[in-house]
């Protein structure tokens, strides 16, 4: 997937907002800069399928040799299917974070939480501000 | 209000080549350049370079040099041979380590002997205030910190005497591990020791701050062929941790003393008096105290500092370290916990926010490099 149609969170998740069957599903995963931030990533929690979870919230947590960091929900709604090979191959995550590293896919409940997130430029922005 | 940051002399060098910088005690330190994992690794199979000029340098000079710090240090200073160099605690009246720290007694390049006594970066200005403190006209002995003026460089690894040995005029094959002498390093006068931080055989190198950056480039242009790579503030951790090599703020603080931390071999009190051997040689009988150790975790979450360690449910101690062991491949932590829970073999469990993990004690060192 190319970065540009993808919206992202300050907290460094991206979103991809596709219809399913006349709902709106969003695939969550994280940024290439996060993944470059965090390094040596050991080890990754995933939630349940059938889990809520709400926009800002925690879904999970990845972990590198240095820090353990939260997963935050860039939306509202149900998981509908997460990536389970996911964290037994977190070196996807560094070659593919758009695309093969998805983490999970969240079928939505309220898109209000959408309009808060950052494109591509401004999230760029961002992240080169932090550096 | 923001204060700036201090940086060692190979600064720009590391910034030259993309190190992440952070602060680390007041300094601006490179954490890591490639990735934590690969320096690690290229430091236990080849050669990692580590920039420790941070840590505080503090010479003594005058007669009275070993006998003012054998008053301070928990080892016998008095008598430690010349080009010896030895670790050592820094203790309170209470017993308690004020710092832990190397003691080298050198000829420098004029053949003037000194002593050097190396300390945590964090603990740098506390030293220098005990120095002061305890010293009087009638020592002999006159003390500088040169920390500024001077920089330290750790090449560490398998090949790290193969990468340096073309830049120094001594043998370093011939020198005894925990030995250091005056060197020309690259054309600069200074001193290369036997000694480092990372459980792998290697030295330490002190130079003047002006010639630090080509010391550097030197040891690069040497150490290619001995696949030879920076190594940050990450990988240090992660090896020393591995070493089982304690961590001023994390294993050992002024609430720990020597005998719980497992440093006994650095107190010496037969015939001695130094600032807290009264209350060492009272601590060293006590039992029921609790006690350093090494846990192995056989699932892939990673225990941090301050999770409570259980015994059937029961907390009964506190990780000090923890990180996930690159060369084991699993997560390894240091810990403080009550004798009846330290037991090798013992089962516990770590509170990793919220569920418990099963963890096993195990000795250390987690890792120990083979010799030859």
């Amino acid at each position: 997937m190319n970065p540009d149609e993808l919206l992202f969170a300050e907290t460094h998740e991206w979103a991809k907002v596709d219809d399913e069957n006349g709902a709106k599903v969003a695939t969550v995963g994280i940024s290439a800069f996060a993944v470059e931030q965090l390094t040596d990533l050991v080890y990754m929690e995933l939630p349940s399928v059938g889990t809520s979870v709400e926009a800002g919230r925690e879904f999970g947590e990845v972990e590198s040799v240095k820090a353990v960091s939260p997963l935050y929900s860039p939306v509202t709604g149900e998981i509908i299917d997460v990536n389970s090979s996911l964290p037994d191959s977190l070196e996807t995550l560094n070659a593919d974070p758009y695309d093969a590293g998805w983490i999970i896919k969240v079928k939505l409940t309220d898109e209000t939480s959408l309009a808060k997130l950052l494109d591509y430029a401004a999230y760029q922005k961002q992240c080169a501000e932090e550096g | 209000m923001e204060v700036a940051l201090a940086r060692t002399p190979l600064y720009d060098w590391h910034v030259a080549r993309d190190a992440r910088m952070v602060d680390f005690a007041g300094w601006s330190m490179p954490v890591q350049y490639s990735s934590i994992g690969a320096e690690h690794k290229a430091t236990r199979n080849a050669v990692g370079v580590f920039d420790i000029s941070h840590m505080g340098r503090l010479r003594f000079d005058g007669k009275g040099a070993a006998e003012f710090l054998d008053r301070l240090l928990t080892r016998r200073v008095v008598g430690l041979g010349q080009g010896l160099i030895r670790y050592s605690l820094v203790t309170n009246d209470a017993g308690g380590i004020l710092d832990d720290v190397l003691v080298y007694h050198q000829a420098d390049h004029d053949g003037d002997p000194f002593h050097l006594l190396v300390v945590n970066a964090s603990n740098r200005a506390k030293i220098v205030d005990w120095v002061e403190q305890h010293s009087t006209e009638a020592n002999d002995v006159t003390f500088r910190d040169q920390t500024v003026e001077t920089a330290m460089i750790a090449v560490q690894g398998p090949r790290a005497l193969s990468a340096l040995q073309p830049l120094v005029d001594v043998q370093l094959g011939d020198m005894q591990y925990y030995t250091g002498q005056a060197a020309q390093i690259a054309g600069h006068v200074g001193i290369v020791s036997r000694t480092g931080y990372t459980g792998e055989d290697g030295c330490e190198l002190i130079v003047s701050a002006e010639s630090a950056g080509d010391v550097v480039e030197r040891l690069f242009a040497e150490g290619e062929a001995f696949g030879i790579q920076p190594a940050g503030l990450g990988a240090r951790d992660t090896l020393r941790l591995e070493a089982a090599m304690p961590l001023y703020g994390h294993e050992l603080s002024e609430a720990i003393d020597p005998f719980q931390a497992g440093l006994g071999f650095a107190v010496h009190l037969k015939d001695r008096d130094f600032i807290g051997a009264a209350a060492l040689r009272e601590l060293k009988a006590r039992p029921n105290r609790l006690r350093r150790i090494g846990l192995e975790l056989s699932n892939k979450r990673v225990p941090r500092e301050h999770y409570p360690v259980l015994a059937n449910e029961e907390a009964v101690g506190e990780i000090t370290s923890g990180t996930f062991s690159p060369t084991l491949e699993r997560p390894i932590a240091m810990a403080y916990v009550q004798p009846n829970a330290a037991e090798l073999g013992a089962e516990l469990t770590v509170d990793i926010r919220g569920r418990a993990e099963a963890a096993r004690v195990v000795p250390l060192p987690f890792y120990k490099r083979d010799r030859d």
